[in-house]
């Protein structure tokens, strides 16, 4: 039974390192700041919750399997939010958004 | 089994060291903080692979620990440059 559900695990925490080697190349790749926190809020948040959803596949069912649970609804809840208060710190420091063909900020 | 973990832990590793490219050269505070938050959030894995790659259950709790003093650790940075002060 358990060796059943190693398949999809595998599968799930693959799927969530792919998201979360996406996140910072656009940390890298993108031009401006609102960019930027677009590209790692998103990838950040989807791709632990892929892994995580594996690990919970992966392990007995127990106590783990609530913490993990846990894991991911406080990640969901946390990191969308961490994110939008940093937006606002810049938006209220007067960063402007980036239009098409401007250099690189 | 443990092969995966070992190798999901080095990729993290590797995306760790992609965003401390943006932490040094980034220019302006905000690039810097957003780029700590998401360093924050992969460490949080980090704790849950190391976890069970050791086979001790207790890295949970830290990694349930880790993301709430994150939490709090970001949305203090925010408030200081946006005010001037923690208020």
């Amino acid at each position: 039974m358990i060796d059943v559900l190693r398949i999809p695990a595998v599968a799930l925490i693959v799927l969530g390192l792919f998201f979360m080697i996406v996140g910072p190349l656009g940390l890298i790749r993108f031009p401006d700041f609102y960019t930027r926190a677009h590209a790692t809020g998103k990838c950040d948040s989807l791709g632990e919750a892929l892994i995580l959803l594996g690990f919970i596949l992966y392990a007995d069912f127990g106590l783990e399997t609530v913490k993990i649970a846990l894991l991911i609804v406080f990640i969901y809840i946390l990191t969308p939010t961490a994110t939008h208060a940093i937006i606002r710190t810049a938006y209220v420091l007067g960063l402007r958004p980036w239009r098409p063909g401007e250099g690189r900020r | 089994m443990t092969d995966i973990f070992t190798i999901s832990g080095a990729v993290l590793i590797f995306t760790i060291f992609l965003c401390l490219y943006r932490v040094v050269v980034g220019p302006g505070a905000c690039n810097r903080l957003i780029a700590v938050n998401t360093i924050g959030t992969k460490t949080i894995i980090l704790l849950v692979i190391i976890g069970y790659i050791y086979g001790r259950p207790i890295f949970l709790d830290i990694a349930l620990a880790y993301a709430l003093i994150n939490f709090i650790a970001t949305l203090a940075m925010a408030k200081y440059y946006e005010k001037g002060c923690i208020c």
